[in-house]
C-alpha cells in the first residue's frame, strides 16, 4: 500500500517536471558562425596482412593543428609503416579550433600457417560428461512404446556415443505415468526400454553394452497429478553402468 | 446395455439365486444364499464367566471379533442389539427360546456363551440355538481354552464364527483366512499380512527394496513375490513356516507378478527372460523349467482357473490398451476375453465360473474414468460392475468362500485396501495406515 503511494507521488512528480520543462522551452538565439570543423581521413594498404608482413598507413586531415595517431603526435598527414602481430584498429584524431574528429583503419592479420587457432582448449571431457550430453531423457505417449521422431535423434546421437565408447555398458530404464495398473506398468516400461534398446541396437550397437529395465511407475521423477508430469514420466532414462 | 443384463450366480456348492427386483439392484451381482433370504441371527455379547479383572479386554475383542465376522459373512441378517433383553444368557439355563424367536427379535438362530480368564488361560463356551426348535435347540455347542492373550481372543472368535458359518452356510467362511498385501509405511514397499478383519496386521518381509505382487501358496507355507534389489526384477519366495526368505532362481530381464497353480504344483509369472518384451511363463512352483506360454509384447498378471489348473488367464497389451486374455495351461487357445477400455488385474474366481478385473470402461487421452472392480461370467461373458464409488479400483482378490473380494481403491484419498461382498454390500476398510496396495486373499 505504502509503497504504492509512493510510486503514485513520484509518478506525478516526474509528470509535473515533464509538463513544465516543455512549457519553459524557447527559440534559442542564432549562433556566431563556428570556425570550421577539421576532416580527418585514414587508410590502411594493404588491409589484410599475414603475421610479421608490414602495411602502409596513410592519413590526412584538415583545418587541424594537433594530430595524433594512437596517441602519438603525427604530422597533419604522411604514411608510416606498421607490422602488428594481430588484427589490429588503428585511430587517427585531428583537433582544430572547430572541434576534434575520428578516423579509423583496421589491419587484419591472418595467421601464416593455416592452423586454426586450437581455441582455448576445452578441458577433456569426462565419459560421464559425454554421456550426460548425448544420453538425454526420450518420451512416450500416453500407453504407447513407440519412438517418437524426437526419441529416435536422441538414440541416433546415443548410438554414436556407445560406438565410440567401446568399454560404456549402459542401462536404459523405462518408466511410466501414475495412472496405469502397477503390474501392467512394469511391463509397459520393459516394453518402452526394449524399444530404445532395438533401435541402438539396429544402429550399430552391441547388445552387449545395453541393459534394460523397468521401473513402471515404481521412481516417477514428477509426483503432480497432471499431464505435464505424467508426461516427464513416461520415459526412458539412460544410466551409464560403467566405462 | 449393461444395466438391462441380469445375471444369476451360482456360488460354490449353493446353486441359489436372488433375481434383482429393484431397477438399483441390476447393476449388481446377488450372490445367493441358503435359503433365498439373509439368515436372521441374534448375537448378544458374550458374558464374563467369572470375575476376574483380566476378562475384561479379552472379552471385548472378543465380542466386536464375533459380530464383525457373522455382520460380514455375506449369509446373515444379525438383529441389532437394541432390540435384545436386558439380562442375555451366557449359558444354556439362562435361554428363553421365544424371546428370541418371538417379535420383536424374530431371530431364526441365536449365538451366545461365556468367556473367562483363570490360571493365566482365557476359557471361552459358545452355542449355537435354533430357537424354533423347543426339544432340541442346540445347532453347536464348542469349548476353547487358550493362553490369555486379546489374540487369542480374536482367534477364537473368528474360529467360533466360522464355525457358524460352515453349520449355516454349508462351506467355511473367511474368518481365519488372511490377507497378504504391500505396504510402504516402513518406507520401504514390503509384504504384510493381516486378518481378513484388519485386525492384526504384520510386516513380513524387510528386505528394504520393492516388493511387489505377494501371493500366498495354496497351503499357506510360502508367498511368492516381486522384488526390485541390486537393479533387477526377480521372483522371490518367503517361507512362512521358516519365517524367512527361501531361495528361488534368477532369471533374466524383468520378472513379475507370480501366481500359484491351486495344488501348488506350478508357477505363472510374466518375464522379459526370453525376447526383452514381458511375456507369460509356466515353471514348477521351484521355480525350475520354465517355459514361454505367449509370444505377446506386454503380458502380465497370470492367475490359475483355481478350479482345473488348466487355464490361465492374463493381461495383454498386444492390440493397444490392455485387455483380459485367458488361454489353456500350455498357452494354446487364447481368448481375448474384454475389448474395449483399459482391463487388467484379473482374479478368477474360486468356483472358476468369474473373473474379477479391474476395468477402466471408457479410456482414451482426455476421457479417463475411474478404474472399477467388474466381474465376468466366462461362459457368457456377460460383466455386472462391482464397484461404483469413485477411486482408482484394482487388483481385486477373491475369498476362499467365493462370497467376498479383496481390492486396493483410492476412493478415501490414498490407496488402501477394502472388503466387498460379491454384490457390492458389506464394503470394509481394511487398511489406513500409509499406503496399502496388491492384496491377496489366502486360498484357506
Amino acid at each position: 500500500m505504502k509503497n504504492r503511494n509512493w510510486a503514485l507521488i513520484l509518478t506525478m512528480l516526474t509528470l509535473l517536471i515533464v509538463v513544465s520543462g516543455c512549457k519553459k522551452k524557447q527559440p534559442p538565439p542564432p549562433p556566431p558562425p563556428p570556425p570550421k570543423a577539421p576532416t580527418a581521413m585514414l587508410s590502411a594498404d594493404p588491409t589484410s596482412v599475414q603475421a610479421g608482413q608490414s602495411a602502409t598507413l596513410t592519413w590526412s586531415t584538415e583545418n587541424a593543428d594537433d594530430v595524433t595517431l594512437d596517441g602519438n603526435k603525427v604530422n597533419t598527414s604522411g604514411t608510416e609503416s606498421v607490422s602488428p602481430t594481430q588484427s589490429t584498429t588503428y585511430h587517427l584524431t585531428a583537433k582544430g579550433p572547430g572541434g576534434s574528429t575520428d578516423a579509423t583503419a583496421q589491419v587484419s592479420v591472418m595467421q601464416p600457417t593455416p592452423t586454426p587457432t586450437p581455441a582455448p582448449t576445452p578441458p577433456p571431457q569426462t565419459d560421464e560428461q559425454v554421456f550426460n550430453q548425448t544420453a538425454q531423457d526420450i518420451y512416450f505417449d500416453l500407453d504407447k512404446s513407440d519412438l517418437r521422431p524426437d526419441a529416435q535423434q536422441v538414440l541416433a546421437n546415443l548410438a554414436q556415443a556407445i560406438k565410440a565408447h567401446p568399454n560404456w555398458k549402459v542401462q536404459i530404464e523405462g518408466n511410466c505415468d501414475e495412472r496405469g495398473s502397477t503390474e501392467y506398468n512394469l511391463a509397459l516400461g520393459e516394453r518402452r526400454a526394449d524399444s530404445a534398446k532395438q533401435q541402438l541396437t539396429q544402429d550399430g550397437v552391441s547388445a552387449d553394452a545395453l541393459k534394460t529395465i523397468s521401473y513402471g511407475k515404481e521412481k516417477p521423477v514428477c509426483t503432480d497429478h497432471n499431464e505435464a508430469c505424467w508426461q516427464k514420466n513416461r520415459r526412458d532414462h539412460f544410466t551409464l553402468l560403467s566405462h | 446395455m449393461l444395466n438391462k443384463i441380469r445375471i444369476y450366480f451360482i456360488l460354490l456348492f449353493i446353486p441359489l439365486v436372488l433375481p434383482f427386483t429393484s431397477a438399483y439392484a441390476q447393476d449388481q451381482i446377488k450372490t445367493g444364499t441358503n435359503m433365498g433370504a439373509p439368515l436372521v441371527i441374534a448375537v448378544p455379547d458374550f458374558k464374563q464367566a467369572n470375575a476376574d479383572p483380566g476378562n475384561q479386554p479379552l472379552i471385548a475383542v472378543f465380542n466386536d471379533t464375533l459380530w464383525y465376522d457373522l455382520n460380514n459373512a455375506g449369509i446373515f441378517t444379525l438383529v441389532a442389539k437394541s432390540f435384545y433383553p436386558s439380562q442375555t444368557p451366557g449359558f444354556p439355563n439362562e435361554v428363553t427360546l421365544k424371546t428370541w424367536s418371538n417379535p420383536p427379535i424374530n431371530a431364526a438362530m441365536l449365538a451366545f456363551g461365556n468367556l473367562g480368564v483363570s490360571g493365566g488361560k482365557v476359557n471361552v463356551q459358545g452355542w449355537l440355538y435354533d430357537t424354533k426348535n423347543e426339544q432340541y435347540p442346540q445347532v453347536l455347542g464348542k469349548q476353547y481354552q487358550e493362553n490369555a492373550t486379546v489374540d487369542n481372543a480374536r482367534k477364537i472368535a473368528h474360529e467360533f464364527a466360522n464355525e457358524i458359518i460352515l453349520k449355516l452356510g454349508g462351506i467355511p467362511g473367511p474368518t481365519e483366512t488372511k490377507i497378504y498385501f504391500i505396504s510402504n509405511r516402513t518406507g520401504h514397499k514390503e509384504v504384510w499380512s493381516m486378518d481378513w478383519d484388519g485386525a492384526n496386521q504384520k510386516q513380513v518381509t524387510h528386505l528394504g527394496g520393492i516388493a511387489l505382487s505377494p501371493r500366498v501358496s495354496p497351503d499357506n507355507s510360502r508367498i511368492a513375490f516381486s522384488d526390485l534389489l541390486n537393479d533387477s526384477w526377480q521372483i522371490k519366495m518367503y517361507s512362512l513356516d521358516l519365517g524367512k526368505m527361501v531361495s528361488f532362481p534368477h532369471f533374466r530381464g524383468g520378472n513379475y507378478s507370480p501366481a500359484w497353480s491351486s495344488d501348488g504344483t506350478k508357477i505363472a509369472f510374466s518375464s522379459s527372460m526370453g525376447t526383452g518384451a514381458s511375456e507369460i511363463f509356466i515353471a514348477d512352483s521351484s521355480g525350475a523349467a520354465p517355459r514361454r506360454l505367449t509370444t505377446g509384447k506386454t503380458d502380465v498378471s497370470p492367475v490359475f482357473n483355481p478350479r482345473t489348473n488348466a487355464q490361465i488367464a492374463f493381461v495383454s497389451g498386444r492390440t493397444g490398451e490392455p485387455q483380459i486374455y485367458t488361454m489353456d495351461a500350455d498357452g494354446s487357445n487364447v481368448q481375448k476375453m474384454t475389448d474395449q477400455g483399459y482391463a487388467v488385474s484379473p482374479a478368477w474366481s474360486p468356483n472358476g465360473l468369474l473373473l474379477a478385473f479391474s476395468w477402466i470402461r471408457h479410456y482414451g487421452p482426455g476421457v479417463l474414468g475411474g478404474a472399477d472392480i467388474y466381474l465376468m461370467d466366462i461362459a457368457s461373458r456377460q460383466i455386472v460392475q462391482l464397484t461404483h464409488d469413485g477411486g482408482r479400483n484394482d487388483f481385486p482378490s477373491w475369498a476362499p468362500d467365493g462370497r467376498h473380494i479383496v481390492f486396493e481403491s483410492t476412493r478415501s484419498g490414498t490407496e488402501q485396501i477394502w472388503s466387498v461382498l460379491a454384490d457390492g454390500t458389506h464394503l470394509q476398510q481394511l487398511t489406513r495406515v500409509g499406503r496399502n496396495t496388491q492384496p491377496n486373499w489366502s486360498y484357506r
